[in-house]
Formats: structure tokens, sequence, C-alpha cells
């Protein structure tokens, strides 16, 4: 029982140094915000289109229409955000390398300034549609700021939410198994 | 005739006074905003002040100047213009970004330790502290041995002007060191 009194406080040490050393962790962001939309099915939406030769992105395009039954993913993005231009070639491999059509929403963008950013970098999407007040994204995806991409499974299931810029790393070690396994 | 250091401490006070006076608390929300039925109004801005900016996160909604603090803001004001009930605009954000938009976590078996626990570890502490110094205390109080009473009894009389009992009290002493010695032992 004496012996207690001085041990308990190494236990005690000990304890918190365990939970210092986690949060040291260089791959846990503290800021990231875990989406409870993830394992949802995607909300009922219409954006319109962008351009005039291509029809907008709807929640039912990914249900019954032209994308039903594959993966897609959802990518929001904005001709003034400057993570989007970062990120922007690597939308392209993405949809390279596992066939799924990537979807770009625009967001709080402006028409002219859009067409301008993607004659600049080329276009990626497979199909863009405009969210231009802002609430797809906020109302229907929660998105936090762009640039946010979204994978969603056959089934029209929320899988995955990257809130920022992808990255190589991300892509190679995380995106390309999990749409492997749901292209499955 | 006044210091020069007083007039100085005074002068800064009167600044720091005209400063304050001059200066507004920060207010992010923007008069477009403000809906026009005041009771509507203030339910929205006490909603507000609980709902995490999602890109300061250390701000609220009400005082972030973020673009999506003001989409936030404007999207709770549309609910509330709705018909919302207060919790129901909760839940409508909590469902889009989870229990983090909220800036207190609600009380549920998952956050139960970040609401209880300084308290459990209060209490802990305290029994714990409380158990220490009662142990402690009954040691010192434990009752004194037929020697030490019978010295204790020797001090305790009245003084006595004979050379010879101050002798003998001295030859006792010893003698009571040392059962005491061996009282101590045995704690």
């Amino acid at each position: 029982m004496r012996r207690l009194i001085f041990v308990l406080p190494l236990i005690v040490l000990a304890a918190l140094v365990g939970i210092f050393v986690l949060g040291l962790n260089p791959n846990r962001d503290p800021r990231a915000i875990d989406s409870p939309l993830i394992g949802k099915q995607v909300a009922v939406f219409t954006a319109p289109a962008f351009a005039t030769d291509q029809p907008g992105i709807a929640d039912s395009d990914l249900l019954s229409g032209a994308y039903k039954g594959q993966v897609v993913a959802i990518n929001f993005f904005a001709s003034w955000c400057v993570p989007c231009r970062a990120e922007h070639p690597l939308l392209r491999k993405l949809s390279a390398e596992t066939g799924m059509p990537v979807l770009g929403l625009a967001w709080k963008d402006k028409k002219q300034a859009l067409q301008g950013f993607l004659d600049e970098l080329g276009n990626p999407y497979a199909r863009i549609g405009t969210d231009d007040t802002g609430r797809i994204g906020i109302v229907d995806f929660g998105i936090t700021g762009v640039p946010e991409t979204f994978i969603i499974d056959k089934q029209g299931i929320i899988r995955e939410r990257i809130g920022g810029p992808l990255s190589d790393d991300l892509i190679e070690t995380h995106l390309l198994p999990l749409i492997k396994e749901l292209q499955k | 005739m006044r210091h020069p250091a007083q007039r100085w401490i005074a002068g800064l006070l009167v600044g720091c006074a005209t400063f304050l006076a001059l200066s507004s608390p920060s207010f992010a929300v923007r008069p477009d905003e403000l809906l026009s039925d005041p009771a509507l109004e203030a339910r929205a801005q006490e909603i507000s002040r609980g709902i995490r900016c999602v890109v300061c996160q250390t701000e609220s909604i009400d005082e972030s100047d973020a673009d999506i603090a003001h989409d936030l803001r404007v999207l709770v004001r549309e609910q509330l213009k709705a018909g919302a009930t207060d919790d129901q605009v909760r839940a409508f954000l909590v469902a889009r970004y989870g229990d983090f938009i909220l800036l207190k976590p609600p009380f549920e078996a998952r956050t139960f330790l970040i609401w209880t626990g300084p308290f459990l570890l209060l209490i802990g502490a305290g029994a714990g502290i409380f158990l220490f110094y009662r142990k402690t205390q009954r040691r010192e109080a434990a009752p004194l041995t037929a020697a030490e009473e019978a010295r204790l009894q020797r001090f305790m009389a009245p003084p006595d002007d004979n050379t010879t009992q101050t002798n003998a009290t001295q030859t006792n002493a010893t003698q009571g060191n040392a059962t005491h010695s061996k009282g101590g032992d045995r704690s």
C-alpha cells in the first residue's frame, strides 16, 4: 500500500507520455474532421451544367443514370483556389490509373474564370457541374472548403472524403487500393 | 505637486479607457444577414455562438469572418425562418459536419470522460489525500506506553526544590528514552 504512493505517479506519467507520443504521430492531423456522411447515401442534389455540350451532375446520375453501378469521385474545386491548382494534374492520374470518372463541382466560381482555369491546366473531369452559391458543397456534402474529394461506391454510398488537396503519396498508399477494392 | 510618474500613469489609464470606449467587440455578422424579427435574430446568434467555424476551428461562426462562417450563419437563419427549432438547426449541421461543429461536445457515453474527467480526478485525488492523512494521523495518536505515561506524569508534577528529585528525574528520563526508542521500532 505504501509503495503504491510512489509507483502511482510513475504509472500516471507513463500513461501521459504514451498519450503524448501518440499525439506526435506525424500522420495524425488534429485539424482533420471525420465526415459523418461517410457510409451514407449521397444526398439529393442537382448541379447545373458548366459546358453547353455536357449535362450537369445530379445524384440521379450516380444512382440510375450515366454512372450507375460505377465507383466515381466528386471533386469540389474552384479556379480561385490555389491548392486546387496543385492537385489538378493528380486528378487526371487518378482517373487514368483506375478508370474511375472524376466529376468536378465548381464551388462558388465564375464561368469565365473557370474556363480560363481549364484552358490553362486542362480538363481532367468527366463532367463539370456548378455550385455557384456553394450550397451543394455545404448542405449536401458538408465541405469545409475546396478542394475536397469524395469517393462514392457503386451503390451511391460515400466511402471516403479527402478534405484538402490530393497528393501522390495519398493516391498511391490510400486511394488506389481503396478504389480498386470498391471496383471489385 | 504630482510626481511625473503619477501623471504618466494617469495618462496611460485615460488612453486605455478611450481606446476601449472607441473599439467595439469584433462583430463578424454582416448587416445584410440580420433577420428583421429580433426574437428570431437573437435565437440565430445564440445558436451561432455554439457552432464552430469549420476553417478557423477555434472561433464560433458568430465571431468568424471566414466566408464559410457567413454561409453557415445564413443557413442557420434560413432554417429558423422556415420554422425549425434550435435543436433541429443544430442537428442539421451535426448531420453534415459531425459533433465537431458544436463548440460544446454533447454529453453522451462517448464523451463521458471529457465532461466528468476533471471532477473524477478531483474526487479521486481528494479521497487519496484524505486517506493518506487519516492514516498518518492515526499513527500519531497511538496510545502512550506505560513507561511514557509514568515519565509524562513526572514532568507534569509540580516543581519541587529537591536536588535528589532532579537526579532521579534524569535517571528516569534516560530509561524513558530507551523505552521510547523501543516503541519507535515497533511502528
